[in-house]
């Protein structure tokens, strides 16, 4: 059995790399999409659990675990209904819409350091590369908004553009600090600079731009409490009103998809990817807790993942001039006023300008 | 098994063809689009298309900042506008044949320019029948854009982001207005209103119903 397995790694070696590369996309794909069918399911829960209910827990997986098979009942639901297109849609505009709004969130993933040896493209401006996949995931909104030819739709696609576009200046200005503490665009670099224990990473000395980048990704996927683009008290469900069956399942499947996404990239730039919380206590040694791996980037981003939801359960939705106020007037000059700190720390060699690799 | 460097050559050769092909379409696309949404959707669909030829040309920085810059912030507002505007596309067409001649003036004008750039570089020694020259192993883009940025070029660099900044201003000037009787809110009173500015609490005694 053992030497089947060697063998049958070393088999793999051999295989041209754009067949590996093609089999890791796969996989990585379809991890996201099954983490996104059982986030589904976790997000009911807990806010079930908030709310004193139980959340779903009718259908099974082979008569165990009761809720586990509502996601995949979820699935095979929206798999069978119809796709009704309305009449006067741009019916071009109204079926791309949803593969366009999708298609960010995955192949974000591309430049994303899963472990200290998996990545599946070590792209030099990976940083940049996940800013521009993340403007563009406004493109399946914007398009959808537009394309159902309906006013409530088209006022949600409305206010998901300005809220985007102002969250986003947030979010770059973000990345600049980070980009200043570690030198480098390229995500693993970014990884190995915040080498060290807990109060090593990124977070401790870039607080303010943790919590900016944090509540910007909030406001990008358009998660409570900036949820106005779905609104449903106001514009029943925003730009997706007109969209059933599996094409409103795609959408659904972006908005989830990007959630982790910005889980996992809060993890790599604040709080070291997969670095671990207790690097350089000698007596763990080189055990699960003291090394780095796949395990600490996954713990991080379940948690990241859990504030997504408590904030959910928590906090009543922002007013649509509250939004940009917080957007424009709030943010963007934390970021300012923190980037000019760091000068500062730069010029003193404190916190990560304290490595050697800067002087 | 990397590929050899002569099958990346074809490989990079045919992808040049693939993208520069779908970029005159989406060009063409652009000014014959009947909808005018449509036509910012081919000019997004061009700048993709061109942003791979930069990424063929490892230029991954520019390729990446025009995919940030101009697909994901200036289409965006600029799809915005043209969604809310009701455009009125007989209107719009109606002075196309009157000035075609001033449109073929301005692309004739465009390729003088860019077949002399082309002339003048031969002329300098550089061969222009070889595809792009792969730049060594490591060679960071970025950071080379970088160092010519903030040394060379820094005076010319910081001028451009002072007019930036002027054409901001002078953005918001311009369409700020204070029009008497409007009725907008004052964030920091709402914010600081208490129970009392609100409910009043009445205490009376219970009355009977006569």
């Amino acid at each position: 059995m053992h030497t089947q397995i060697t063998h049958l790694l070393a088999l793999w070696g051999t295989l041209p790399s754009i067949i590996r590369t093609t089999v890791w996309i796969l996989i990585i794909t379809i991890v996201v999409i099954l983490c996104v069918a059982f986030l589904t399911l976790w997000e009911r829960k807990v806010i079930g659990w908030m709310q004193l209910r139980r959340g779903p827990n009718r259908v099974r997986i082979f008569g165990l675990l009761p809720g586990f098979g509502q996601p995949f009942a979820d699935v095979v639901k929206l798999l069978t209904k119809e796709v009704v297109i309305p009449t006067r849609a741009n019916k071009f505009l109204f079926r791309l819409a949803p593969m366009l709004a999708l298609v960010p969130a995955l192949a974000a993933w591309a430049v994303i350091p899963l472990s200290p040896e998996l990545v599946v493209a070590k792209a030099n401006a990976g940083l940049l590369y996940l800013l521009a996949l993340s403007s563009m995931g406004v493109y399946g909104i914007i398009l959808a908004g537009w394309a159902a030819n309906s006013k409530y739709a088209f006022l949600g696609a409305m206010r998901s553009a300005a809220q985007m576009v102002a969250y986003e200046i947030a979010m770059g200005f973000a990345l600049v600090g980070v980009l200043m503490a570690s030198g480098s665009m390229s995500l693993g670099t970014i990884i190995a600079h915040q080498q060290g224990g807990l109060l090593s990473w990124n977070w401790f000395w870039l607080f303010p731009l943790f919590v900016v980048y944090f509540i910007s990704g909030v406001a990008e996927t358009n998660r409570a409490p900036f949820d106005v683009a779905e609104g449903e008290s106001e514009i029943v469900a925003g730009f997706h009103v007109e969209y059933s069956g599996i094409a409103f399942a795609l959408f659904f499947l972006a908005e989830y998809a990007n959630m982790i996404l910005i889980s996992a990239l809060t993890a790599v730039f604040f709080f070291g990817g997969w670095q671990a919380p207790f690097a350089g206590y000698p007596f763990l040694g080189a055990t699960l807790l003291g090394a780095p791996s796949f395990f600490w980037l996954g713990l991080k981003v379940f948690v990241f993942l859990f504030l997504f939801l408590w904030f959910r359960a928590t906090f009543p939705r922002y007013r649509y001039d509250q939004i940009m106020r917080l957007g424009w007037k709030a943010l963007i000059p934390v970021t300012l006023v923190w980037i000019g700190a760091e000068m500062l720390m730069a010029a003193m060699h404190v916190g990560p300008w304290a490595k050697s690799w800067f002087h | 098994m990397p590929l050899t460097g002569e099958a990346t050559a074809v490989l990079v050769d045919i992808l040049f063809y693939v993208f520069a092909t779908l970029l005159v379409a989406g060009a063409l696309g652009v000014i014959t689009a009947r909808n005018p949404v449509y036509s910012a959707l081919f000019l997004v669909f061009a700048f993709i298309n061109s942003a791979g030829i930069w990424l063929l040309a490892e230029a991954e920085f520019l390729a990446i900042v025009l995919v940030l810059v101009y697909v994901g912030a200036v289409m965006v507002l600029f799809l915005f506008v043209v969604m809310m505007l009701d455009i009125n596309l007989t209107e719009l067409r109606r002075g196309f044949t009157r000035f075609a001649w001033l449109g073929w003036l301005t692309a004739l004008a465009l390729i003088a320019e860019i077949m002399t750039v082309v002339w003048t570089r031969g002329l300098a020694g550089v061969d222009l029948s070889r595809g792009f020259v792969p730049e060594p192993a490591g060679f960071s883009n970025t950071r080379a854009l970088g160092q010519v940025l903030y040394t060379r070029y820094a005076y010319p660099f910081e001028l451009a982001a002072v007019l930036l900044v002027v054409a901001i201003v002078a953005a918001i000037a311009l369409t700020l207005r204070h029009r008497p009787g409007l009725k907008s809110q004052d964030i920091s009173r709402q914010v600081a209103v208490r129970a009392e500015d609100r409910v009043r609490l009445v205490k009376m005694a219970a009355e009977k119903r006569s």
